[in-house]
């Protein structure tokens, strides 16, 4: 991955929800607002606002930067809490915030995977689990970094990245994912090359 | 999930204008203080001598408000925009397809048939609401050769047709235009296009109604992330705006020149409102480019179903939509680009 651009965990997330999604943002450079990323944005805002500290018997720290060379990914782990390993030595436990409530997909867990792996490389240590909290209902689901969910990491980061270098967006495929999705109007999914626009502009003359 | 909101229009001379808190504020030159919240603006047009803080400009830059700087008359000058809203990759695409002359002549073909078959509709829709008013031959004449270009464009032509079809229809629309006006009498005559300057009342508002139009694609385009220089049916021409002046083309009679008929019909502008300078040219008075810029204000925020995408809008939110259209087009999502037909 060394020669190429180093991208986004949140990329990573787009394209795992879907692939379009993540070329319109990432290629098109499209991005509008809802309700949901709104309420995300304030979420982060929220978390990245709190300190640094010792909660229990447990250190926290917030907004902690993360990267990986070897998957080209860089990106912002909400709250690491500093956990104690086996060996007695410190074990980081990634947690991700999240507005909405737990999803069938795996785009939330794989983002929060590959956050793991970014510290993985980076402290030389392993990482079993993290959790994610959902803010409906407010709790936390634990996510276990297994070789499934890793090498899903690993094949749709190779997968993204020759999607946005190759610099095509790929047509869109209407699906359920596409009702919550903020790009839709600029999407436009049921607008495939099927819908004629010689039919419509015939239409158009013939009036 | 765009929203259409309104524009803030400051045509008031000497007025400064500044950031305070979330709102915009401005000071007229008299002290007086007016001040608008930036969430329920799309953008900021000033006329004329009118002055912007630097951290007002950064604040609108941020949210993804255009502020535009226009003459007191409606020439445009210049707008600063944020960062974002870049794709080199979409506009080297509209390069390349403004460069190929089969594309163009495709993209150009499209374009005319918005403005053949919506200047026609037009036309046919007078016709139908004032028969005893009208001079119905000269109308369906004109009809007949709106018809003829109709028909002509039902299958391929090439760039040089395209533009001969869209001066022919021009021609043909304006030639019969005068008849629209049923306020008759010396004030409100109308016998041609002039422009740069506008001779007499009618051209004075069409131009200025036309800037307005020109402004508000301009900035959809430019939203969009496409260059609004280069066009398709317009010939590359330094300065000028070839790919706005193309998507007017489907907007300009039945948004433009309808709002300038009704404010016509119905007294919203009166004669007095118009002022003949020495050369000629005519220009309109602060009350008129009021009414003016509130007509527009409140024609942009009509609903009407997209006749291609079949869904509820805002008028206003058919040119974000129409540039969006023309940006998935260029990226190849769309094997054509489908004009908007006014129904």
């Amino acid at each position: 991955m060394r020669d190429t651009e180093s991208l986004p965990i949140s990329a990573l997330q787009h394209y795992l929800y879907c692939p379009r999604q993540c070329a319109l943002i990432h290629v098109e450079m499209v991005w509008e607002e809802n309700l949901f990323t709104a309420e995300g944005r304030l979420l982060h805002k929220r978390v990245d606002a709190g300190e640094a500290g010792r909660r229990g018997s447990i250190d926290e720290e917030r907004s902690v930067p993360v990267r990986s060379e070897r998957l080209g990914l860089y990106g912002v782990a909400d709250v690491l809490e500093m956990r104690t390993g086996a060996s007695g030595s410190s074990i980081p436990y990634p947690v991700e915030y999240k507005r909405g409530s737990p999803k069938v997909g795996d785009w939330d867990r794989g983002q929060l995977c590959a956050q793991a792996m970014c510290l993985e490389e980076m402290l030389e240590l392993t990482i079993r689990e993290g959790a994610i909290f959902y803010g409906r209902p407010r709790r936390r689901e634990k996510v276990i970094f297994d070789d499934v969910l890793r090498e899903k990491v690993e094949v749709s980061c190779r997968a993204m990245h020759s999607l946005i270098e190759g610099g095509v967006t790929p047509p869109p495929e209407h699906g359920r994912h596409c009702k919550n999705c903020s790009l839709l109007r600029v999407c436009m999914p049921k607008l495939s090359k099927q819908r004629k626009v010689e039919k419509y502009l015939l239409q158009g003359l013939e009036q | 999930m765009k929203k259409l909101l309104n524009t803030l229009y400051v045509t008031s001379q000497g007025s400064y204008l500044f950031k305070d808190g979330e709102c915009v504020v401005i000071r007229l030159e008299d002290g007086s203080k007016k001040r608008f919240p930036v969430h329920v603006l799309d953008g900021v047009v000033c006329f004329g001598n009118v002055i912007c803080s630097p951290f007002l400009l950064g604040h609108c830059a941020e949210k993804g408000l255009a502020v535009s700087f226009l003459t007191e008359r409606g020439r445009y000058l210049a707008s600063v925009h944020g960062p974002q809203g870049g794709n080199v990759l979409l506009r080297r695409e509209q390069y390349r397809k403004a460069d190929d002359e089969e594309s163009s002549a495709t993209t150009a073909r499209s374009i005319v048939a918005g403005k053949v078959a919506n200047s026609r509709a037009v036309l046919r829709r007078c016709l139908r609401d004032y028969a005893e008013r009208v001079d119905a031959q000269r109308l369906q004449g004109a009809i007949g050769v709106l018809d003829g270009c109709a028909h002509r464009l039902k299958t391929p032509v090439s760039l040089d047709e395209a533009r001969g079809l869209e001066g022919l229809a021009a021609n043909t629309y304006f030639g019969v235009f005068g008849e629209l006006i049923l306020k008759k009498g010396p004030g409100f005559s109308f016998t041609g296009r002039t422009r740069r300057p506008p001779l007499d009342n009618v051209n004075c508002l069409l131009s200025f109604v036309y800037t307005l139009l020109a402004h508000d694609i301009r900035s959809a385009i430019e939203a969009v992330g496409l260059d609004p220089q280069a066009g398709f049916l317009h010939r590359d021409r330094p300065g000028r705006p070839g790919l706005a002046l193309d998507i007017m083309e489907e907007f300009r009679s039945f948004l433009a020149d309808r709002l300038v008929l009704s404010l016509i019909n119905r007294g919203e502008v009166g004669e007095k409102g118009f002022t003949v300078k020495e050369s000629g040219a005519v220009f309109m008075d602060e009350d008129t480019r009021k009414a003016v810029l509130v007509a527009w204000q409140k024609r942009k925020a009509d609903e009407v179903v997209h006749p291609f995408l079949k869904e509820r809008i805002s008028m206003g939110l058919a040119f974000h939509l129409q540039a969006r259209l023309m940006a998935r087009y260029i990226r190849g999502d769309l094997e054509g680009y489908p004009p908007f037909f006014w129904k």
